[in-house]
């Protein structure tokens, strides 16, 4: 079987799970929390509250509800986010692009943080610098998000600024407002790094790194400690396998057999602890984006479940789960291309 | 005489550094080979074999110490070598064979990638194009040509393929056209068919034989299995606990084997020309954490006596062939020396 057709036939079982998927995530938001309340509020007419029910379905048998809802998910009419003030498919449109943007740049600082850092732990195993390596990664997974976000604030915001007077780094928001505005900033993608590349505008570029900088060291930290132990310890495995000896045996310069011939063996674990990463992440990380006020999937989702706002829960739900199946499926595609034993 | 010869190793000892205490895997191994010539190592599982194989290329685990002795290739001093002066050595003037061809290819790359990286990095004449065009041209000629020599079926093929995707006596004959594709002086043979059905054994061996006498290549074969030294060796060295109890040529040692333990394992051998029954040698390898006094293999010795639980034999030459055992000691056997 040929990978496209391995691929096409993945995507045809993802419609399954999507439709599992939502008929899950629909008993537990229509039983669990009340779908008319996104739409009342205290100031609501009582007598007006049949009619609601009436008009967004609510009065029907579940089995009827599920229906509309699958139809109105494949319309793209998913109702009113309260908590975002606009239809649900306006805040996803608006939230998500910054988790993404967030995630990819926290996934960047992780690879080439966490790799380079296993792969000199295995290189000098039980040497000063493992030990080093490994203390740090251990940090990493041990310190608490909250702790890490508030302390990074502190310093980059705060301290280097009042001690040394040095520029501080922004530690809320994606971007700043007033400087959009000056510049002329326009959206287009939602994407604030990509739209200002877009029209050549630098400054808001930098701007939007400048504001991704913080929360996504954040993120990073974490899982840098997971990718470092897990390049290391893969890679050590692979060093000791008998085609590294061939491969020195033949003379092969070192660069060549721990680049190559090493690395690409040991990454294969590798890919798949950050493919599940990146689908964990694009989720939104709430914590991170609640300290840094950064208006992601996190944030939008952690305010719909306080208000119990059941659409946007609804609607977020299944977001997280295509991202999280698709980003699978891209996984155990880069794993079929690594590891060429792999059938599928 | 001295000129003919290209590998010279000389009371070699290594020993491991392990959780369990220091293990002596050579306890002073000294051989030569001869330019062109194949020369046998056999010995049980753990008798240092693959050590001394690993030893001469100077790819021992980071473990193993070499504590002392004298490699000496084509008239260089190996053990003295800065590793970078080693790497030139490894590839262009000694290559190797190993036991498991499923092991030992890397299991992500396909065939013609990892032959281009030998070539690339060893072959002179391709280092001399500058074109890379023409060096891809010539990587695929000398590749294809080398698996046509090996008798490799439809070669084309199978350096588009992954490993896994060969045939055990395939991956071996890909070893054996690597090995030899570089023209070396030296190929250490680890084990080569030992995880081979036995049809494929034969041909593998043929076809390692042939290339051998066609290139005047020296071999050194790492067996246990001394029908596969009878065939292919002129001489033979019998290993056993970290040493070679007993060299020769083949005809000698097969035909009249001096050391008790060489005449066990001539005892175990089948043999189809005299109804013999096979005998097994009594008792196991001993611990070369722990190794006996004396003589290691006087535990299991039948012929053994008081002498050889406490004095280690010397090497003896007996008409030119080489032995370790107080039977043949005029002075120790008569207890003369202390």
């Amino acid at each position: 079987m040929k990978l496209y057709e391995y691929a096409a036939r993945r995507m045809a079982l993802l419609v399954f799970v999507l439709l599992g998927v939502t008929l899950l995530t629909f008993i537990l938001s229509r039983v669990l929390l009340d779908p008319l309340a996104a739409y009342v509020t205290e100031k609501t007419n009582p007598n007006a509250i049949p009619a609601i029910k009436r008009m967004h379905g609510f009065d029907r048998p579940p089995w009827e509800q599920y229906f509309f809802y699958l139809r109105d998910l494949f319309t793209l009419d998913l109702g009113w986010s309260k908590v975002g003030h606009m239809s649900i498919v306006d805040a996803i449109a608006t939230y998500f692009p910054a988790t993404a943007e967030l995630t990819i740049v926290a996934i960047i600082i992780t690879l080439l943080v966490g790799i380079p850092l296993g792969v000199v732990s295995a290189l000098k195993n039980n040497q000063l610098a493992d030990h080093a390596s490994r203390v740090f990664s251990l940090i990493g997974i041990s310190i608490p998000v909250f702790w890490l976000g508030l302390s990074l604030q502190y310093f980059f915001t705060y301290w280097i600024k009042m001690a040394y007077g040095l520029p501080a780094l922004p530690s809320t928001g994606r971007y700043d407002p007033v400087l959009a505005i000056n510049t002329g900033f326009k959206k287009i993608t939602g994407f604030i790094m990509l739209d200002s590349l877009i029209q050549g505008n630098l400054i808001m570029a930098g701007d939007a790194l400048a504001h991704l900088i913080l929360p996504a060291i954040t993120l990073a930290f974490l899982n840098i400690g997971v990718i470092t132990r897990l390049t290391r310890s893969s890679m050590l495995e692979v060093l000791r396998q008998d085609y590294v000896t061939m491969a020195k045996a033949y003379g092969l310069p070192q660069r060549l057999v721990i680049y190559k011939y090493a690395l690409k063996n040991a990454l294969i674990p590798v890919v798949s602890a950050t493919g599940l990463m990146f689908g964990g992440l694009l989720g939104g990380a709430i914590m991170t984006e609640s300290i840094f006020a950064f208006p992601g999937m996190g944030w939008l989702s952690y305010r719909a479940i306080v208000y119990n706002d059941s659409n946007t829960v609804l609607a977020y739900v299944v977001v997280a789960s295509i991202i999280y199946v698709v980003v699978n499926l891209v996984v155990d595609i880069v794993y079929a291309w690594l590891d060429p034993r792999i059938k599928y | 005489m001295v000129l003919s010869r290209i590998l010279e190793v000389a009371d070699l000892k290594v020993e491991f550094r392990t959780y369990r205490g220091v293990v002596k895997a050579l306890n002073g191994v000294s051989f030569n080979v001869d330019k062109g010539e194949v020369f046998g190592l056999a010995g049980e599982t753990g008798s240092g074999k693959s050590v001394t194989g690993l030893a001469i290329q100077r790819l021992l685990p980071g473990n193993a110490v070499i504590v002392e002795g004298r490699i000496v290739f084509d008239g260089r001093d190996l053990l003295s070598l800065k590793e970078d002066e080693m790497n030139k050595i490894r590839g262009k003037e000694i290559t190797a064979v190993f036991q498991d061809p499923h092991t030992y290819l890397n299991p992500v790359f396909t065939m013609r990638e990892q032959f281009r990286d030998i070539l690339l990095t060893n072959d002179r004449e391709i280092a001399s194009i500058k074109d890379k065009r023409e060096i891809e041209k010539a990587v695929h000629d000398r590749i294809i040509q080398m698996l046509t020599e090996v008798q490799m079926p439809a070669p084309e093929r199978v350096i588009k393929m992954y490993p896994h995707e060969l045939s055990g006596g395939m991956k071996q004959r890909m070893m054996l056209a690597m090995a030899f594709s570089l023209r070396p002086k030296l190929i250490i043979a680890d084990e080569p068919t030992t995880a081979l059905d036995v049809t494929i054994q034969a041909q593998v061996l043929e076809l390692m034989k042939s290339l051998q006498k066609k290139y005047g290549t020296s071999v050194i074969l790492i067996t246990h299995d001394l029908g596969v030294i009878a065939e292919t060796c002129s001489r033979i060295g019998v290993m056993y606990a970290g040493r070679i109890v007993e060299t020769g040529t083949v005809d000698s040692v097969y035909s009249e084997p001096l050391h008790p333990y060489t005449q066990g394992l001539m005892r175990a051998l089948p043999r189809a020309d005299k109804d013999l029954k096979v005998e097994s040698i009594g008792g196991s390898v001993p611990d070369l954490v722990d190794l006996p006094t004396g003589c290691p293999f006087h535990p299991r010795c039948s012929r053994a006596m008081e002498i050889c639980r406490k004095i280690n034999p010397r090497t003896l030459n007996i008409d030119g062939r080489i032995v370790e055992c107080h039977l043949y000691d005029g002075e120790t056997s008569r207890g003369r020396v202390a």
